[in-house]
């Protein structure tokens, strides 16, 4: 079966992410100074062939951890549907 | 000492540590491609200053898998020397061979300039040579060079003296004034616990030649030579 997962990946809410901070600061140009605290990270979808979620849930955790993310600086969250 | 550079895809100091270890100390150098497995007997690896894989994903996280990074790792573990500058550096981190990560300079420019470092320690070969009380003037030139680890992981790295330059004042001030790119404690360069990894973000290969009026980062090397066997 192929199941398909979309993954969000994002600086840990303790550090410093310049580039949120950067498009944060720009909000007020384009006359919305009520936006702030915006923080970028990614967004990965991926296809993957398993015989069922669990397995396919048990992949993408290892995709997580071993490239898509470092957990020293990121944190990741995921979601999977049957494609 | 045979010194083995690696050269990836986007890797774009890796002729400039080569002319500095061959031409200006004399070293035996071997070319090492990605892609190769064979390490060819060199004692010391050098993983230079790029963009390797364009820095996509983060920077360093595609290069730590290509085939060589399977024996640096191995050569590190056995207890082989292994050098990584500004991109290398981050190849390190992302390998698991040094502790940390580099994320986006906090001042969210890319920095190219010259910086002051001091020697946080002596032991270590790169540092055993060096002035702890002087400052060498070495450029930097990164966008993610922001030393950064958990609390409990400088600590450590502090108690063991595994940290090995910070940035500081030409006069050895080492206050945030003087960080470019919001390090922890004004971190530039660290070393394992086994002391036989190094990782920096300056460029010591960028000033070790006299035609660029500024020999400061000879010394890093001189002190590699003489200490590293």
């Amino acid at each position: 079966m192929k199941f398909k997962a979309e993954i969000d990946v994002m600086p840990l809410e303790a550090l410093l992410d310049p580039q949120g901070k950067a498009v944060s600061n720009s909000m007020k140009n384009i006359g919305l100074p009520e936006i702030d605290g915006v923080r970028i990270g990614r967004h990965v979808r991926l296809f993957v062939e398993a015989s069922n979620e669990t397995e396919a849930s048990e992949k993408v955790e290892q995709a997580c951890k071993k490239l898509l993310a470092n957990q020293i600086m990121e944190s990741y969250t995921f979601h999977i549907e049957e494609a | 000492m045979k010194f083995g550079v690696v050269t990836f895809p986007g890797s774009n100091c890796d002729q400039d540590m080569v002319y500095v270890l061959e031409t200006i100390l004399n070293q035996e150098v071997v070319q090492l491609w990605h892609k190769d497995t064979d390490l060819q007997g060199c004692d010391f690896i050098v993983l230079p200053g790029g963009f390797s894989y364009g820095d996509y994903l983060r920077s360093g996280a595609i290069a730590k898998l290509s085939p060589i990074m399977g024996e640096v790792i191995k050569h590190a573990n056995n207890g082989g020397y292994v050098m990584g500058i500004c991109n290398g550096f981050q190849i390190l981190t992302e390998s698991g061979l040094l502790e940390g990560a580099l994320l986006h300079n906090n001042s969210q420019k890319f920095i190219c300039k010259n910086v002051y470092l001091k020697p946080a320690t002596n032991d270590s070969a790169i540092t055993k040579d060096l002035d702890v009380n002087a400052t060498y003037q070495i450029p930097i030139a990164h966008g993610e060079g922001r030393f950064y680890a958990d609390e409990a992981t400088i600590q450590k790295l502090e108690d063991n003296n595994q940290i090995l330059f910070r940035y500081t004042s030409k006069g050895g001030d080492t206050t945030e004034e003087f960080n470019p790119n919001g390090s922890i404690n004004n971190i530039a360069g660290i070393t394992n616990e086994g002391r036989n990894v190094f990782g920096m973000m300056p460029h010591p290969e960028r000033a070790a030649d006299e035609a660029l009026a500024n020999e400061d980062g000879k010394a890093f090397f001189e002190s590699i030579l003489a200490h590293c066997k």
